[in-house]
């Protein structure tokens, strides 16, 4: 019983402490990183729970795709973080005052929160006991719930769809490589034989050739 | 025909399963053989439409539920679906001049407007609040793409960034409103709401507020109409057309199955706010238009107005009122694309005019399209004994039997304010002094034009089985 607590408190503690490194740390680079390492405690805490399954959708999606989209959004564009973070001294009376009305309104909310104790009893698919959540998921997405499971891939069909039809241009100024027309060549067509007489060089006529 | 997948009955979604996979066989020509292929894949996607429409008539009549309820095949989706089809299919065909252009050869336009389809089938069949999200975010998403397919023009891609926005807005509405009435029922499904939902309760009609607050803005009503004219006006024609009559097909279907299936016992909730849109929508419809001066402004204004006199059907919460929006649909959309292959037949020396200025003596230039047009208006502004009439004839006799005294009142009185703006176009086709020549009409756009102009003139003469089919589709939502 000590240990899973032991590892509660070392990813939780983990977790809020880089959380608080996100904001803080002056290099955006090091945020997400910091982000990244807050995902993967998180995906821990989660199978402490005994949900492996999104513990490890978290780790593909969040840390896969989100936060290296991240990285890259912050790396290539030429975001000023400094000057973002002019005034932060200046606003932060301000926002440790709004920040703890927050925080006093959840505790007062959360406190008096009783979870209905029947709420167990109206989930429609609960988990088989015999099976792992995954395979538990796998069970119904497939067959009880093939119809939404369809429809979500033909709405991201869509998604890629329009993606491609309002942003990729082909440009006719740009050279792409050709392949076919790179094995397609011979000699022939890449080299020619030409006496130069000594001192006159090619003609124009030569050089032109030769250019195209 | 009894194929099946996890125990599920398939014959149902027949023509979604046709429509999905034809949709995707096109994607897969288009993509490897390139936009050469565009007005192939355009002629087959319409081909595809129609192949769908016919499977749909086919399929066996009477209630058919799959999926575990989340799929309803009825008289009423059977009736919704091959509306929608319809106006699809005759986007398709109007698109064609717009398509034949060397810089929007693009044929995706085509396999977007199949899988906006697609979620609209969905959509109109949808049983419960899941596969009504996924249908609308179908729809709509496909609809963003092809506001903005004409992105070289900065009002094309003004519209569609305007109409995604919001348009997301909205749908976190419908989902927080979805929440909510999952919450106080503990059920998504319309059958399981509706047994849950018979007294009322504040969360659960917070919940329903949201929840038609979605669906208001996907049929453009006041107040969630905000979006209407600018999307209309920078949206290519064609695309608008498809706005005007296939998504407001398919969004009124969920409209009218909501209420009616899924909240059938507490009616006065939502008839209130029913009657307040209603109200606001035809009044704002008719106020607003007089002022513009761009014809596809106009018709988005008058839209507003039209899915307003819609809704006065749906208000009245019984199998005439059911039966009256269903009227109004199928006449409105028949009036719609036979008003937009005129507008874009309207083009001079190559050049789409969209002024109202610009139809000026078109009675003399061009007479036979003047008198189509002048037909159509008369038409929207609800003159006997053309179709129009009819429609908003029985949307508010339905009103009156269910009590509505003061928005049947209030529906009449506005519609006589619409007639002023639409006859003041007839007024400039037929009194002022011509503006000029206009181009040949192109077959397609004349044929549809034909087709939807005689449907309105002579709707009186076939109006009976219309009535019956509408009739007997709106019965099978009680």
């Amino acid at each position: 019983m000590i240990l899973p607590a032991l590892f509660f408190y070392l990813f939780a503690g983990i977790c809020v402490a880089s959380a608080v490194m996100v904001i803080v740390s002056r290099n955006p680079v090091h945020s997400v990183l910091y982000l990244i390492l807050a995902f993967v405690n998180a995906s821990g805490l989660f199978v402490l729970m005994g949900a492996e399954f999104l513990a490890m959708i978290l780790i593909v999606v969040y840390v896969g795709a989100v936060a290296v989209l991240f990285l890259f959004v912050i790396m290539m564009l030429d975001v000023d973080f400094i000057e973002l973070r002019e005034g932060f001294i200046q606003y932060l009376p301000v926002g440790v005052v709004i920040g703890g009305i927050f925080l006093f309104e959840l505790l007062l909310t959360v406190a008096a929160w009783v979870i209905n104790p029947n709420v167990g009893k109206t989930i429609t698919a609960p988990i088989p006991a015999n099976v792992s959540n995954t395979e538990a998921l796998g069970l119904v997405l497939y067959t009880k719930y093939v119809h939404y499971f369809q429809l979500s891939g033909m709405v991201l069909l869509v998604a890629m769809i329009g993606a491609i039809v309002l942003t990729l241009r082909h440009k006719a100024s740009v050279k792409r490589q050709d392949i076919n027309v790179q094995n397609a060549r011979t000699p022939e067509m890449a080299m020619a034989m030409r006496k130069v007489a000594p001192g006159q060089g090619l003609s124009d006529a030569d050089a032109a050739e030769w250019v195209k | 025909m009894s194929f099946t997948t996890a125990g599920y009955q398939l014959a149902p979604v027949l023509p979604e399963l046709v429509l999905a996979i034809g949709a995707m066989a096109l994607l897969m020509l288009g993509a490897y053989r390139g936009q050469g292929t565009t007005s192939a894949v355009t002629s087959l996607a319409t081909v595809l439409l129609i192949a769908v429409g016919v499977l749909e008539y086919m399929l066996p009549s009477g209630k058919q539920v799959t999926f575990g309820g989340s799929f309803i095949v009825d008289d009423f989706a059977r009736f919704m679906k091959i509306l929608a089809l319809v106006g699809s299919a005759v986007t398709l065909i109007l698109s064609a001049e717009f398509l034949a252009d060397a810089s929007r050869r693009i044929f995706e336009y085509a396999i977007l407007v199949l899988l906006s389809t697609l979620g609209m089938m969905v959509l109109i069949s949808a049983g419960d609040l899941i596969s009504l999200y996924l249908g609308l975010e179908l729809m709509s998403l496909a609809l963003y793409v092809v506001a903005a397919s004409n992105r070289d023009n900065a009002k094309s891609t003004e519209a569609g960034l305007k109409y995604f926005v919001l348009g997301a807005l909205s749908s976190g509405m419908l989902l927080y409103g979805a929440s909510l009435v999952y919450g106080f029922t503990g059920t998504v499904s319309f059958t399981g709401i509706a047994a849950a939902a018979t007294i009322s309760n504040t969360g659960l009609v917070f919940g329903l507020v949201f929840l038609l607050a979605g669906l208001c803005f996907k049929v453009s009503a006041v107040p969630f109409h905000m979006w209407t004219p600018d999307v209309y006006e920078g949206a290519p024609t064609p695309v608008t057309a498809f706005f005007a009559s296939a998504p407001k097909v398919a969004a009124l279907a969920v409209f009218t199955r909501v209420t009616l299936t899924a909240f059938p016992g507490i009616v006065s909730q939502w008839q209130q706010i029913l009657v307040f849109v209603a109200i606001a929508s035809m009044a704002l419809g008719s106020f607003a238009a007089i002022g513009q001066s761009n014809i596809k402004r106009l018709m988005a204004y008058s839209s507003i107005g039209h899915m307003g006199f819609a809704l006065v059907g749906l208000a009245s919460g019984t199998v005439e009122g059911a039966q009256g929006v269903l009227m109004y649909i199928v006449i409105y959309v028949a009036m719609t694309l036979g008003s937009f292959s005129i507008i874009l037949a309207m083009k001079r020396n190559g050049q789409a005019v969209e002024q109202i200025s610009d139809f000026a003596g078109l009675s003399r230039t061009n007479p036979l399209l003047a008198f189509m047009f002048a037909m159509l208006l008369f038409s929207l502004a609800g003159v006997p004994p053309l179709a129009g009439f009819f429609a908003k004839w029985y949307v508010f006799v339905a009103a009156i039997k269910a009590n509505l005294f003061t928005l049947a009142v209030i529906g009449v009185l506005t519609s006589v304010v619409g007639a002023y703006y639409y006859l003041a176009i007839v007024k400039t086709m037929y009194f002022d002094e011509p503006a000029g020549q206009v181009d040949p009409v192109r077959v397609e756009v004349k044929t549809v034009l034909a087709v939807a102009g005689l449907f309105n003139i002579l709707f009186a003469v076939f109006a009976g089985p219309v009535v019956s089919v509408a009739s007997a589709a709106a019965k099978s939502l009680f």
